[in-house]
Order: C-alpha cells, then sequence, then structure tokens
C-alpha cells in the first residue's frame, strides 16, 4: 500500500495527532497548527480527486473488515464535505494567526491551536467514518473542543454562551447516542451500510422509527434548526473572531451532511420521506427557520449577531432541500453546504476585520465606515452580495439549484416562499451597508492593534473563490450533481456477521446469547430481525 | 408478569432521563443544570448496559467446558454495548468537568452562577450601550 491509500485516516490522524503535539512546542505552535491545517486540506483535496470518478473509498482501520472493525467511508459526498471543512479551516486558522494573539490570553495560544486542530478532527472524522458509534465519539471531540473555543472568546458573554452551548449540545448529543443505541438494539450492528441493509426489512418496528426520531432531534439540535436553534447566535457571535469563522462555516455543515446520511443511507430515502413524511415536518421547519433567522438578523444592533441570526436562516435553506427528498435536493443541499460555508466565513473574517479597526462590531460604529476604509467595506458588501444569492456568487448557483429541486418535486409555494426570506436577507444587508455608506462619520476609528490584513487576505480569498464559482460554476455542480446521485441511489450491502465459533442452534441458550443484543430488545416484540425466544 | 412490568428496567431509565431533563430545563441554577445533565447521561449509559445483559447470561468471559475447552453452551451478556459505555463514561466525565470550569469562570465573571441575574446583568449591559448610542447620536 502507498500513501495514498491511507489518506483517509490520515485525514483525521493529521490534525487528531497534532493537538497535543502543537500543544508541547509553544514556541512555534502558530506554524505547525497552519502546517497541519494545511497539511489536512491537502488530503481533503486528494480525496476529492480519488472519488471524482464517483467511486467510494473504503477504509479498514487497523486492517479490521466491517462490521467488527471501523471502516471510514469517502463517498463523493463526504469528500465534497471534507474539503470544503479543512479548506475553511485553513483559512480561519491562517486568520487566526495574526489575530488570535489579541483575543486569547498571553501564553495559551498553543492551547486555542490544540482545540482548533481537535474540532478540526472531530469533524473530519464524524464526515468520513462508517461506524455510528465512532460518528458520536467524533461529535463529542469537536463539541468539547468547540465550547473551550467559544469560550475563549473576549468579554465574559462567551462563557454563558460556552456553557448554553455546552447543555444544549450534550442534550443533543446524548440523543444521538440514545438513537444510535436503539438502532443497534433494532439491527445488531454498528456499521452505518449495514444497520441500512438492515433496517428495511424492520420497517414497521417501533423501535427504528424511535432511533430515528432522537437520531433526527439530536442532530436538529446541533444543526440548530428552529426552534433548536438558542445555543448558535451565543456560539458564533461571543467567540474569538477565527473560531466564529470556523463555527459558521463548517459546524452545521458537518452535522448537516450526517443528517443527509441518517435520512437518505442510514434509515433509507422511501421510509423517512415517504412512510414517515419527515420531508414536510422538516419543510416547514425550514420555512419557519428561515423566516424567523432572517427576521431576527433584521433587528441585531451588532455586526455579527447580524450574521449568527443569518445563518439561522441559512439552516433552513439546507434543511429544505433536504426535506424535499429528492436527489436534486440533495444536491442543491450539497452544493448550498459550500457555498454558505465559504460565503459565511469570508463575512466573519471581514467582521473581525471590522472589529480590528473599529474596536467594536456595533453597528452605529460603522457611520462611514465605507469612506474610512472603503476595502474591507466593499468586501463586506460583496459577501453581503453572496449571502443574499445575487447572480454571479456561489450563493446564487446553490439558490438557484434550490429553487429548481422545488419547482421539480412540485412544492412550488415553498419556492416562493424562500424567495420571499431572500428579500429579508437584502434587507439586512442593506442595514449594515446604508450605515457604513450613507451615515456621515461621526468619529475616528480606535484600533486595538491587531492586523485587519491578516483577516483580509484569506477573506479576500475566501470571496474571490465564491464569486469565481458563481461565475464559472460548472465543475462545482457536475459534481455535486454526481455526488447526489451516488448517495441517493447507494444500495447499501450488509457486510454480515462473520461465523466466529459453532452454534447449536437446538439450544435456546445459545440462541440468546448469540442474539443478545436483540433479545433484550423487544419492546411489544417488534425489534429483532431474528427475534426467538424471548421468555 | 405482564410485559410492562418484565421491561422494568426500561421504566427505571425513562424516569431517570426524564428526571435529569427536567432538572436541566427547570432549574435556573448552572451547577443544577449540570448535575440534571449528567443524570440524563447515565439514563442513557444505563440504557446501553440493560441492553447487553442476557436473561440469566453470565460475564462474557469463556466457562471452562467438560471437554477441556470452552463452555459454548452458556448463556453470555453481549460485552459490546458495556465496552461502548466506557467511551460514553469519559465523554460525560469530560462535560461535566468542562461545564464545571466554566461556571467557576462565570461565577468569577459575573459573582453569581444564577441564569437568571446572568440574564439581567447582560441586559443592563446592554442597555447601557444602547443608551450611548442613543446619545451620540442626538449630539
Amino acid at each position: 500500500m502507498t500513501l495514498s491509500d491511507h489518506l483517509p485516516v490520515l485525514l483525521v490522524l493529521t490534525p487528531l495527532l497534532g493537538a497535543p503535539i502543537v500543544s508541547l512546542f509553544r514556541s512555534i505552535s502558530r506554524p505547525l497548527a497552519t502546517l497541519l491545517a494545511a497539511a489536512t486540506a491537502a488530503i481533503a483535496w486528494g480525496l476529492v480527486q480519488q472519488t471524482a470518478d464517483g467511486s467510494e473509498l473504503n477504509y479498514h482501520l487497523g486492517g479490521w473488515a466491517p462490521p467488527i472493525g471501523i471502516e471510514y467511508e469517502i463517498s463523493m459526498a463526504a469528500a465534497w464535505t471534507v474539503a470544503v471543512v479543512s479548506t475553511l479551516a485553513f483559512f480561519s486558522i491562517l486568520a487566526g494567526c495574526h489575530n488570535a494573539a489579541r483575543e486569547v490570553t498571553e501564553g495559551r495560544e498553543h492551547l486555542y491551536y490544540a482545540a482548533f486542530l481537535l474540532c478540526l478532527a472531530g469533524l473530519l472524522g464524524m464526515a468520513t467514518t462508517g461506524d455510528a458509534f465512532n460518528v458520536f465519539v467524533f461529535l463529542e471531540i469537536s463539541s468539547l473542543s468547540t465550547y473551550t473555543l467559544v469560550a475563549m472568546g473576549k468579554g465574559r458573554r462567551s462563557f454563558t454562551a460556552a456553557f448554553n452551548y455546552l447543555i444544549l449540545g450534550t442534550i443533543g448529543g446524548t440523543f444521538i447516542l440514545l438513537g444510535i443505541g436503539l438502532a443497534f438494539q433494532a439491527t445488531g450492528s454498528l456499521n452505518i451500510d449495514d444497520i441500512a441493509a438492515r433496517i428495511q426489512d424492520l420497517r414497521g418496528s417501533r423501535t427504528v422509527l424511535v432511533a430515528f426520531g432522537f437520531l433526527a432531534t439530536g442532530l436538529s439540535i446541533k444543526l440548530a434548526v428552529f426552534p433548536l436553534h438558542q445555543w448558535l447566535p451565543g456560539a458564533y457571535a461571543e467567540s474569538p473572531t477565527a473560531v466564529g469563522a470556523f463555527l459558521a462555516g463548517t459546524a452545521t455543515k458537518v452535522i448537516y451532511f450526517q443528517l443527509i446520511r441518517v435520512c437518505v443511507m442510514l434509515f433509507g430515502a422511501s421510509y423517512v420521506f415517504e412512510e414517515l413524511h419527515f420531508g414536510t415536518l422538516l419543510r416547514w421547519l425550514s420555512v419557519f427557520g428561515m423566516f424567523v433567522g432572517s427576521l431576527a438578523a433584521v433587528y441585531q444592533t451588532s455586526l455579527k449577531r447580524l450574521l449568527a441570526f443569518s445563518s439561522i436562516g441559512q439552516v433552513g435553506y439546507l434543511t429544505l432541500a433536504l426535506s424535499l427528498g429528492s436527489e436534486l435536493g440533495v444536491r442543491a443541499g450539497l452544493l448550498h453546504l459550500a457555498a454558505h460555508g465559504i460565503t459565511k466565513c469570508a463575512l466573519f473574517l471581514v467582521t473581525g476585520a471590522i472589529v480590528a479597526t473599529t474596536g467594536s462590531d456595533r453597528l452605529s460604529r460603522l457611520a462611514g465606515f465605507g469612506k474610512r476604509r472603503p476595502l474591507i467595506a466593499f468586501a463586506f458588501v460583496v459577501g453581503g452580495i453572496g449571502l443574499i444569492g445575487v447572480p454571479g456568487t456561489a450563493g446564487f448557483v446553490s439558490k438557484w439549484a434550490l429553487l429548481r429541486a422545488a419547482f421539480e418535486s412540485g412544492h412550488t409555494i415553498i419556492a416562493v416562499l424562500s424567495l420571499a426570506s431572500s428579500m429579508i436577507a437584502v434587507v439586512y444587508v442593506w442595514r449594515v451597508v446604508e450605515v457604513m455608506y450613507l451615515k456621515p462619520s461621526v468619529e475616528t476609528d480606535s484600533a486595538d492593534g491587531s492586523r485587519p490584513w491578516a483577516l483580509m487576505v484569506p477573506a479576500s480569498i475566501l470571496l474571490a473563490v465564491s464569486i469565481g464559482a458563481g461565475l464559472y460554476s460548472a465543475p462545482a455542480t457536475a459534481y455535486a450533481s454526481r455526488a447526489a446521485s451516488t448517495l441517493w441511489n447507494r444500495v447499501p450491502v450488509a457486510a454480515g456477521l462473520p461465523e466466529p465459533r459453532p452454534v447449536h442452534h437446538d439450544d435456546a441458550h445459545d440462541a440468546a446469547a448469540e442474539h443478545g443484543a436483540h433479545e433484550s430488545a423487544a419492546p411489544e416484540g417488534q425489534a429483532g430481525p431474528e427475534e426467538g425466544s424471548t421468555p | 408478569m405482564t410485559q410492562a412490568a418484565h421491561l422494568w428496567h426500561y421504566w427505571l431509565i425513562i424516569v431517570l432521563g426524564m428526571l435529569g431533563l427536567w432538572v436541566v430545563i427547570a432549574k435556573r441554577h448552572y451547577v443544577k443544570k449540570l448535575l440534571g445533565l449528567s443524570i440524563f447521561q447515565v439514563s442513557v449509559i444505563m440504557f446501553y448496559v440493560s441492553m447487553g445483559k442476557v436473561e440469566g447470561g453470565t460475564a462474557p468471559v469463556y466457562l471452562p467446558g467438560e471437554d477441556g475447552g470452552v463452555d459454548l453452551t452458556a448463556a453470555y451478556s453481549n460485552p459490546l454495548p458495556h465496552v461502548l459505555m466506557l467511551t460514553a463514561i469519559v465523554v460525560g466525565v469530560a462535560t461535566t468537568a468542562l461545564g464545571l470550569a466554566l461556571v467557576v469562570r462565570i461565577r468569577e465573571a459575573y459573582g453569581t452562577s444564577e441564569e437568571d441575574e446572568i440574564a439581567a446583568a447582560d441586559r443592563a449591559e446592554e442597555d447601557e450601550l444602547h443608551r450611548q448610542e442613543l446619545a451620540e447620536e442626538a449630539l
């Protein structure tokens, strides 16, 4: 095996093992973390290249074949997600390099970078692993490091924001754990493919239904689906700039990919959308989220909070795409995942630059900012246009895909509503533009000494990518189409349990031992594919 | 025994879990919230542990058989859910530790760990900022 065969595991190992190393080498923690993030991003793009032909990479950890061993499963969609996440992580860490010094207590930077890398490792692991329990472990790795990162923010409010996130995030994580447990109870396996193949015969089972309920609710909390979004504004707005940018661009996106996997792969689209009508519920929650998030954004007085509430609205678009329950919907979701991730990450970085020059992210301090700092103000306008989804930006490509998917599945009203909520985005972006360009300057800047250009360089690159992808969208849309189609048409194959030892089937006790997981798993005698002798 | 009574351990887990969740939602003190969160997590851990238990089953260590080998006819509990919970317990401990560390910092910064008082302090701060802005605008 050559090194390129091991890319799936190296993707997770690089930041995971890098984190303790970074915390050990204090003096060079900054360049080391940047280097590791760059290497991770390079590996992710390598995976994109390896899967570009629609193939799926199955990496058996330690050479143990599933379902006994843990499997890393990299589909096109997973490669797409990890590429977006690791690239945004690289740019955020790059931006943080010159800003972290101002926001993180001096002498603690190595811990900041270690937590950052751990968070990245958790997110990437979650997206690539093919083992349900592994998903939970990586989720908690990323969550715990995220709470730490949020608490590193400037004011005391970052502590309460982190605490609220910890409480809600842990409830979400525990729900997911419960859902995985129930799915395991029903199917006797933890391998996602294995569960998926077995669950098709258990559709009437209440255990499966409850498992889906817990998984969907837990993921919705972590995804900040309306009305489970309370943790998001604080976590995004009170955290250090680079962390806010990183979280806004990646954290909810990976969870969103998990929700796609749970709905499309694990339980099967026909079960989730046709039998349970989960799409209908998710659709209306998304529409409410789009309106509530965007309307709340209009009334914010601080720039970071405005962007955070806009994220709640944007999560609405993501879940709306999934709720359509079609291949085109998944395609739109994957496109919006990337488009919004890039745009929002760039906007948070630009906001960081604004804070660095004016000393505050209050809207009122921005009066006349367009004249004082034309470049930074212009960057914000470009990002804002992308957020609205004006033609020529990546945001337009994904929203167009979403509209197309909505029309093709016959949800005209939903399509119109999503357009209407985009108009609200025009309002909140315009509020900022109005203050920056049309109000007279009242005061001079009180720079806090950090260097805005350090934030502006990565932000500009991301904005350029967003515009570039908007003008020349063919490669991205083609990739997303293919990724969605492989994900949608995937037929799960059960790995099948190996025969560990001879079994005497006439012995009831032995059968009970063999199917230990199913045995106690029979509330109302419905669970278990081979439920037999419940005493 | 009726089926509902037969599945008594599920009832225990449900009651415990709901109790924990209720404490998290209803109590306003941050430490109490963390306590509730731990109870909730423990209920899920108990759920997994009870899932692996096989009635009449023994610990999953092979018993010596009659022919000198291992006894394959004995019932063994399923060790997998139990092993998974080792990880979940570690996660729970880490979460509680981090949560308590945050409460310490919150108490240092606000002088209290009651949610209502903290919210009031934040609101007062926000109002003060807003008043300043209005005053500036008036100038």
